[in-house]
């Protein structure tokens, strides 16, 4: 078979979530992903860590920074530890994903938006005594 | 690569690489796909889960009741010493998963024990955070914000605690079974798993500890 054909039969196929395709006999490439993987979290975990007791930024930075922190941390830990890439393999590995995270964002600022508004909206206790008299 | 290897389409090499119908065996490498991609879609359904108690918890993260706040209870030494054991714990994880895959009983064996040992470090530390704060009136029942940080984060040690019992098993059915196909598809899904908490982890120390302290 030649290998353009290979290719083609290539884009095809899928790949298991968290399975990282290397040669059985020279594991040596799965490690250095793991190592990277490990190097990168532990310097966003140790930045996320000194970021949130700094005073040399900004104060309202603060939450800011600690939120892009984490999402790039979350994004080192599905690229290098569950081994989620952009390749062909994995548009289904990724569809899923963007869907979960869809529904996630959709929970997170639907109840936050809501729950806000509502509290706004809220009469105080002293107000709603006023009322029933 | 011999002549005959590579008339049959595959390669030492590649062999992980090739697509199911090139392959021998290729009955097993589609059912491994088609596992790990159902274990993703659960996966995806709990990290769905946990936005839910996440969501509980920032709506209610004021409503101490005069009760005590984050700030006066959480110690971030040991949320720092917590993190690192659960990103050493991901780590080792996936040095056990290479171990089975290449068969290497001292490398899955020691690994995975290296993952068991972190995890319950983990959770003996949150455990201890619990019981402090127990004992100083700050438990479930004192506010709104107390009953959403024990739900969430409870959850999540509930989760590690059952990530823990599965690890041992896969342990166990590895020694008793060997590194057979339907073992190793297992032991991916456990992989998969461990990695999503350290995931679900990194969310709650940035939302509830580092903001709920800097606040």
């Amino acid at each position: 078979m030649s290998n353009s054909e290979r290719e083609s039969h290539r884009s095809y196929a899928d790949a298991a979530p968290g399975y990282e395709n290397f040669n059985a006999h020279e594991p040596a490439e799965a490690y250095r992903s793991y190592l990277v993987g490990l190097g990168l979290a532990t310097l966003l975990t140790i930045v996320s860590f000194f970021i949130s007791g700094t005073t040399l930024v900004w104060g309202p930075s603060i939450p800011v920074a600690l939120v892009v922190l984490a999402i790039a941390q979350m994004g080192v830990h599905l690229v290098f530890f569950l081994n989620i890439t952009t390749g062909p393999d994995n548009v289904n590995n990724v569809m899923a994903l963007a869907f979960g995270v869809l529904i996630v964002l959709l929970l997170l600022t639907g109840s936050l938006w809501i729950m806000a508004n509502l509290n706004h909206n809220m009469m105080s206790m002293d107000q709603m005594m006023q009322m029933q008299r | 690569m011999s002549a005959f290897e590579a008339a049959a389409g595959y390669d030492r090499e590649s062999l992980d690489r090739q697509p199911t119908a090139e392959r021998a065996g290729g009955e097993l490498m589609s059912k491994r796909i088609i596992v790990g991609y159902g274990f993703w879609i659960f996966l995806l359904s709990d990290i769905i889960m946990f936005s839910a108690f996440f969501a509980t918890y920032a709506v209610l993260v004021g409503a101490t009741a005069d009760g005590p706040s984050g700030r006066e209870l959480f110690d971030l030494r040991n949320v720092g010493i917590e993190t690192a054991f659960l990103l050493l714990s991901s780590f080792t994880c996936g040095l056990a998963s290479i171990g089975a895959r290449t068969h290497r009983g001292s490398w899955f064996y020691g690994a995975m024990s290296a993952t068991g040992i972190l995890g319950a470090a983990f959770l003996y530390i949150e455990v201890h955070e619990f019981a402090g704060m127990v004992a100083r009136g700050a438990g479930p029942t004192r506010s709104a914000f107390l009953s959403a940080f024990f739900t969430l984060v409870g959850c999540h040690g509930l989760h590690v605690t059952a990530g823990i019992l599965w690890l041992l098993t896969m342990m166990a059915q590895v020694f008793a079974k060997g590194y057979r196909p339907d073992i190793l598809r297992r032991v991916l899904c456990f992989g998969l798993f461990w990695h999503t908490l350290d995931i679900i982890w990194v969310a709650i120390f940035t939302m509830v500890y580092l903001m709920g302290v800097g606040q």
